[in-house]
């Protein structure tokens, strides 16, 4: 692989060039990983690290200031009864939303994520997307959710979905980190998610994130093996880390820790940190917690005990 | 010590129940040896005394013989086929319902990972009794003739590599179509097989319809040369099966032996799954597999970045105690095993190619080699030629698929082989031209029942599995 700046139809050939991947042979890596036993003390580390890295998330056309308000208090503090659990990454909410979110968490440093670029879609002119962007970070976002323009990609217009992530990549200048929403289950194909992948890291993209959450399937073990894969050899010939976000689908600890695992024995160290690999969900942590408190008390209790995320 | 080390997660072992000793199964008992001859079998994990078995003798044979023909000729060759499927059926789910029991003895006794036990082996011996279950009734449908007939009693002698799973390649198809056996477990690793002959009791198998014989060579011989067989299945070395051919006269011989899998990576493969592949050729069951990919033959325009790739993959694996769920890599099944893996790596560094092992730490007890893989290996080199039956890879390089193809067959076995490229016309040329009984396209190490395995040249012959796996037990 080469470290050539590529355009046009070399970034055509380029990205076609890639190596294929074996979807028969990656979904029964996925699966061997997904067998791992993990117990104990490596349990109790493994949710604490998956709390620590979550985004939590309220992306609904019903959402208000009132529950972005109730979730960030989550955020902070995820159960209120044990100040040793720690906070989550980061705040995922629509950019009309992000300055309630960024005034609520300010100082904590909590992140505050914004989907922007006509999510979920996509569809909309560079214009719109653009100013979509600025005026989350003008609301206080630090983190740029974006998504791709999935019908270019699919026509073979790869140029115009890299200038577009070029071009929101700049929007975003300093002060907001982009995560490139790549929505693989518009992509079907794990050679397509590796093909998106290197665009978007060609692109400037400091993140790829699988899903929106709007599309079925969201994040799958194979695919986020598929991504994990690309940045651990995008660092190799470009010497530049990019982080992975899976979202989407990921509900219960059982799901999260496989993720981890995942992440342990496909990219190692440099990657099981909240700066590099996060899990976007909204009913994920309230399951995280419950099998911490079970861990600790050595019973189960019910959902009354844990707050509502609203 | 990484940010996320694994608690042990082990399997427990009071599914369990060992005995202190085993006798003969014979006749739809347990019983006795007529001789005094007893070996204990150990952990290989832990070299911990697990139980003490019979040696059975020549004479515990020719009973265990006797037993079989009585079986075949009063009960079992003139029982309906639909009902000896009912007896198949039922084994097999009682293999499945068994399952863990059987996995854990396995690990235990064996020396591999629970994972592979638990995934692998149980499940594939089930599997094995369900599909021959459902010839046992359709043997005429089979394209062996109108009314195909069993040839007697069966003689099988099985390795210590996968015992459970040779054992149902074995009696499966064999009692399907209507033979009577008698089984003989490797001395390492009788115990899956001692576990069996209590599920045909549990089973109701009519008496003699199996039986189970333990020992080592010498109870082996016996068996082979017993004027009472009728039929010879062996797997095993390729040395004891040319003893076995010798030794078969008229006799009909099915025989499952060595091999020097080339697995042939080319440029435009999933390297991924590539490197996946090339872990689970060599590194599965410590590579304790007769169709282990243990020659990796690598197009040198890639053979960097595969190297590369390999070598960061096999850091990842998980060597340690066969009953933590975690773990990849399990003991090497003995020391006589071990000693031999140790001799043929050494001679591979002498003969001047390049060893590498993956960085991982042995434990004190029992017997362990770490994955290795030899680079710079020529195909003159021993580690080239032989079969080292070990964790222990080969790499060559090539540059057009006509020497792939040329380097490949340039063995005197010929039992597997795996051909990685994005390019389906390339695998169909590979596929015909490599002389081999199994070839597998972007994947190793992949069994199935309905799938015949068996090998060329010195690599053994008559199938195994499927609708030819019949053949080898019945008299066409």
């Amino acid at each position: 692989m080469t470290t050539v700046t590529i355009a046009g139809p070399d970034l055509r050939r380029f990205l076609d060039g890639l190596p294929g991947v074996d979807s028969v042979g990656a979904e029964a890596r996925a699966a061997v990983l997904a067998s791992r036993s993990i117990k104990t003390t490596a349990k109790r580390l493994a949710l604490d690290l998956a709390i620590s890295m979550i985004d939590l998330t309220t992306l609904e056309g019903q959402d208000t200031p009132g529950k972005v308000r109730a979730m960030c208090a989550k955020a902070k503090h995820p159960d209120p009864a044990d100040p040793t659990v720690p906070m989550v990454a980061a705040v995922c909410v629509y950019p009309d939303l992000a300055s309630v979110a960024a005034a609520e968490v300010k100082g904590t440093g909590i992140h505050v994520a914004s989907v922007a670029t006509a999510f979920p879609s996509g569809r909309a002119s560079l214009e719109v997307k653009l100013a979509d962007v600025r005026s989350a970070i003008t609301a206080g976002a630090d983190e740029i959710d974006m998504v791709i323009d999935r019908g270019a990609f699919l026509a073979g217009h790869y140029q115009l979905v890299f200038d577009e992530i070029a071009a929101v990549r700049e929007a975003c200048g300093k002060e907001a980190h982009l995560k490139v929403i790549l929505e693989t289950g518009e992509l079907v194909t794990l050679d397509n998610v590796r093909r998106a992948s290197w665009l978007a890291m060609l692109a400037g993209a400091d993140f790829i994130k699988t899903s929106t959450g709007k599309v079925s399937p969201a994040a799958t073990l194979p695919v986020t093996l598929v991504m994990l894969e690309a940045v651990r050899d995008f660092r190799e010939s470009h010497g530049r880390q990019v982080g992975v976000k899976a979202a989407g689908g990921i509900r219960t600890a059982k799901d999260a820790i496989r993720y981890l695992v995942l992440v342990n024995e496909t990219v190692g160290d440099d990657w099981l940190d909240p700066a590099w690999f996060r899990l976007g969900a909204s009913s994920l942590l309230n399951d995280l917690l419950m099998q911490r408190t079970k861990m600790t008390t050595g019973r189960y209790s019910g959902p009354d005990y844990f707050t509502l995320d609203s | 010590m990484g940010k996320f080390e694994y608690a042990p997660a082990p399997e427990s072992r009071d599914v369990v129940a060992l005995r202190e000793s085993y006798g003969l199964f014979i006749d739809g008992d347990f019983v006795p040896g007529q001789g005094d001859g007893v070996f204990k079998t150990i952990s290989p994990a832990t070299e911990e005394v697990l139980a003490e078995v019979t040696e059975a003798s020549p004479a515990d044979v020719d009973r265990a013989v006797s037993a079989a023909r009585r079986a075949y000729e009063r009960t079992w060759s003139v029982m309906p086929g639909r009902e000896r499927a009912k007896y198949l059926f039922r084994i097999a789910r009682i293999i499945q319902e068994r399952a863990r029991e059987l996995a854990v003895l396995e690990s235990l006794d064996n020396g591999k990972p629970i994972r592979e036990s638990r995934d692998v082996d149980i499940p594939l011996a089930a599997a094995h009794f369900f599909y021959y279950a459902g010839w046992a009734d359709k043997l005429e449908h089979a394209g062996f003739g109108p009314d195909p007939r069993p040839l007697g009693v069966a003689g099988q002698v099985i390795p210590w590599n996968f015992p459970l799973l040779m054992l149902a390649w074995k009696i499966a198809p064999a009692l399907a179509c209507g033979n009577t056996v008698v089984l003989k477990p490797a001395e390492t690793t009788p115990l899956t097989a001692l576990l069996f002959a209590e599920i045909c009791q549990q089973a109701d198998l009519p008496p003699g319809v199996v039986n189970i014989v333990t020992g080592a060579g010498p109870t082996g011989r016996a068996l082979v040369a017993h004027p009472g067989i009728d039929k010879i299945a062996f797997t095993g070395s390729t040395e004891v099966g040319k003893e076995i051919a010798r030794a078969a006269g008229r006799r009909k011989v099915t025989l499952e032996l060595g091999g020097k899998a080339a697995n042939i990576v080319f440029a435009d493969a999933p390297v991924d799954q590539a490197v996946e592949g090339i872990v689970n050729g060599i590194f599965f069951n410590q590579g304790h597999v007769c169709c282990a990919g243990s020659r990796l033959l690598v197009q040198e325009s890639v053979y960097d970045e595969v190297l590369a790739s390999l070598r960061r993959r096999l850091t990842t694996l998980r060597l340690g105690d066969p009953l933590d769920k975690n773990t990849d890599v399990g003991a090497i099944n003995s020391p006589a095993q071990l000693a031999k893996i140790r001799e043929l790596s050494d001679a591979g560094e002498a003969e001047g190619a390049e060893r590498w092992s993956a960085p991982c730490e042995l434990p004190v007890k029992g017997f362990w080699f770490p994955p290795t893989v030899f680079t710079g290996v020529s195909p003159a080199h021993r580690i080239a030629r032989e079969e080292i039956f070990g964790p222990v890879l080969s790499v060559l390089t090539f540059r057009t698929p006509a020497e792939a193809v040329a380097k490949a067959n340039n063995t005197p076995y010929g039992l597997s082989a795996g051909v990685w490229t994005d390019k389906g016309s390339r695998i169909l040329w590979m596929a015909s031209r490599l002389r081999a009984g199994v070839v597998w396209a972007n994947t190793f190490n992949k069994f199935d029942p309905t799938s015949p395995f068996g090998g060329y040249k010195e690599s053994g012959y008559g199938r195994e599995g499927g609708r030819h796996g019949l053949e080898a037990y019945l008299d066409v």
